[in-house]
This record gives C-alpha cells, sequence and structure tokens, in this order.
C-alpha cells in the first residue's frame, strides 16, 4: 500500500519537471508595476518638498545649505517603496524603478543626494525656483507689482529701454533636456 | 573583508537563524518563502535552524522592540563565532516607519553588528537570495550612493542683473 502511494508521489513530482528558478544566475522579469528604489531627475525637479512633506517614513531630508543651494537627501534605508513621493510629485521628477537588488553591507550604499540651485524670494527669503511656469513668475509677466527691481532687471513692462530680443530670450528659456528624450 | 572570511570559513554551507524582533510578518513570509522549492535556497546548503546554537547566520527581521531587546543580545551571543547578521526589511535596517518611536530601539544597527542590509517592504524573496549570494561571493554589489547635482549655473539670472547695469548708467565717470 505504501509503495504504490510513493509510486503515485513520483508520477505526480515527474508531471511538473524542474520548476526551481536558478536565480542568481538567471533573472526573473519583475512584475508590472512594481516598485523597487525610487529615482530623482535633478533637471525635472524643482525643489518644491512635496515628497518630504508626504513621506510616511521621512526619508526624505530638505536642507538649504544657503540662500541659493538646496539640499535633498534620501535614505534608503528605511523607505518603505510605497510611491507616495512619486505620486505627489508635481513635475514627475520622481520614478519608481524595478531595482530591487539593493543588498549590501554598508548603509551609506542606499543613499541620493541631490543639490538644487534656487532662486530667493524677496518677500520672505525663502528658496524657490526660478522658471517662467512658476506662478510668481508668470504674474510678473502680467504686470504685477515686483519687489525687487534689481533681482528682476528684466521687467516686462514698456519702458524707454525695452529689449524686445531679451524678453523673447528669457521668455522662451527653457531648461536643458536630459539626453535620450 | 566580511566575503573573503565567509568564503573561507563556511563556503559549504550556511545555517540560518530566524529572529524575529518585532516585524509585521511580512518579512518571514518572504523568508519562508526563499525555502519553497520555487526560490529553493536549499541549492547553497542553507538550512533553518530552530536553535541558534547550530547557527551560522541570523536573519533579523522587525525593527528591534523594547521588550525584544534583551533576547536579541541573548540570540546573538548564543551564536558561534564566527557569525554573520542580515538585517532584513526596512525595520531592520533603518527602523522603518517608526525608527523614532518610544517603544523602537531604531533598527538593528543600535543591537547586534549588522553585516549585510537587504532593504524593502518586504523585501522579495530574490532580494533575500541577492544578498545570501552577496554574502558567499557569487555576485557583485549592485549599489552606490548617489549625488546629484543641477550643473546649471543660473546663467540667465546673472545676465539679466548685467543687463541692467548696463541700462541704467546713473553715474558716469567723465574723460577729462
Amino acid at each position: 500500500m505504501w509503495l504504490t502511494s510513493k509510486i503515485k508521489q513520483v508520477l505526480m513530482v515527474m508531471k511538473p519537471g524542474v520548476v526551481t528558478l536558478n536565480y542568481p544566475f538567471e533573472k526573473r522579469p519583475v512584475p508590472e508595476n512594481f516598485r523597487g528604489m525610487p529615482y530623482w531627475d535633478h533637471e525635472k525637479c524643482i525643489g518644491c518638498g512635496g515628497c518630504a512633506n508626504h513621506c510616511p517614513a521621512r526619508t526624505i531630508l530638505v536642507r538649504d545649505l544657503c540662500q541659493e543651494i538646496r539640499l535633498m537627501v534620501y535614505d534608503a534605508s528605511r523607505c518603505t517603496y510605497c510611491g507616495r513621493c512619486a505620486d505627489v510629485c508635481p513635475e514627475k521628477a520622481i520614478t519608481m524603478t524595478k531595482q530591487f537588488e539593493t543588498a549590501t553591507g554598508d548603509k551609506q550604499d542606499l543613499t541620493e543626494s541631490m543639490e538644487l540651485f534656487m532662486l530667493t524670494c524677496q518677500r520672505c527669503g525663502r528658496c524657490y525656483d526660478m522658471e517662467n511656469k512658476n506662478m510668481i513668475d508668470r504674474m510678473d509677466l502680467l504686470g504685477f507689482r515686483y519687489d525687487n527691481i534689481e533681482a528682476r532687471s528684466l521687467i516686462r513692462k514698456t519702458t524707454d529701454h525695452f529689449n524686445v530680443e531679451m524678453l523673447k530670450k528669457t521668455a522662451d528659456y527653457k531648461r536643458p533636456e536630459k539626453l535620450g528624450e | 573583508m566580511f566575503t573573503n572570511l565567509s568564503k573561507k570559513i563556511f563556503g559549504k554551507s550556511l545555517w540560518l537563524y530566524h529572529c524575529n524582533t518585532g516585524a509585521c510578518n511580512g518579512c518571514d513570509i518572504e523568508i519562508l518563502n526563499v525555502l519553497t522549492p520555487y526560490y529553493d535556497v536549499e541549492r547553497f546548503g542553507m538550512k533553518l535552524v530552530a536553535s541558534p546554537r547550530h547557527a551560522d547566520v541570523m536573519l533579523l527581521s522587525g525593527a528591534v522592540t523594547r521588550p525584544t531587546l534583551p533576547l536579541v543580545k541573548k540570540a546573538y551571543d548564543a551564536l558561534p563565532n564566527p557569525k554573520l547578521v542580515f538585517g532584513i526589511g526596512s525595520c531592520a535596517t533603518g527602523g522603518g516607519c517608526w525608527f523614532d518611536s518610544y517603544n523602537v530601539t531604531g533598527g538593528a544597527t543600535g543591537v547586534v553588528p549588522v553585516n549585510y542590509y537587504i532593504p524593502g517592504c518586504p523585501p522579495r524573496p530574490e532580494a533575500i537570495i541577492y544578498g545570501v549570494a552577496l554574502a558567499l561571493g557569487l555576485v557583485e554589489k549592485n549599489v552606490a550612493p548617489i549625488e546629484l547635482k543641477q550643473m546649471e549655473f543660473p546663467i540667465d539670472a546673472y545676465e539679466r542683473n548685467k543687463a541692467w547695469e548696463e541700462r541704467n548708467v546713473i553715474y558716469k565717470m567723465l574723460d577729462n
């Protein structure tokens, strides 16, 4: 009786064959919508700090080094890979990559830091990004009030010294796009 | 240094002792998943043992909570030398979401010397095998600290200021 059951078992096992994945040597593609290590695109980032506000594990640190440079530090060691930062990013600067092979002997390997150039708000003294997409710049373009003439020397307003070319240059100013896009 | 050591001393097989230090069981289930026929970690001669005295490697999962802290230390001391400690999951590596909570010591780093970190919440079974293979020296390390910098200097602001200065000359040096 026990012999027949053993033979049955052997036959059952013969049917699927070898199922074991030969993992570190042969890799299997990860499933779709898999969230691995997040990647920051420093060309797109405007330094708003929304990701730092929404991070449940508080892994993203925003620190202003000086008036012009903002430093953002990400520490993956306690990241839960929830993807909230990628969801809230207004510029889509954060993408969740499919990298999960992040085992390491040193915790320092899991950090990402980013330096951003910022402008200073003349009213509150804090950093903000300079770009024409910026709401403050757009208001300036429409002729709203301005606080510091020197910082925004080219005021879009009809004056004696109005330079159309200069206006065009700065109005169409675009950040250099990332290679391969 | 640890890779060389582990190659020399226990190149043949590792016996694992699994220690839950207040994890939510996500990482524990992934560790069990590693032992299933699909990700058969016994290919490397690894085996889950019940007692820390039989083990070479301790798998820590979970942020070390205050009640488990003395027990973790005892279990670590019970392991015979040489020993390796793997921190599995975000909680063991850095403390997880509750790294600064009052009843959590903030990850395994402050309690026992951790040799390898496997982040993830929970890490994939493949990621755990990757960490083990890294300890055995089968694969290379895949991560490094990333530093990004906006190389573009805000030139247009500088040019704007310069243009303004040129256009609005109030005092001018007169030639004799």
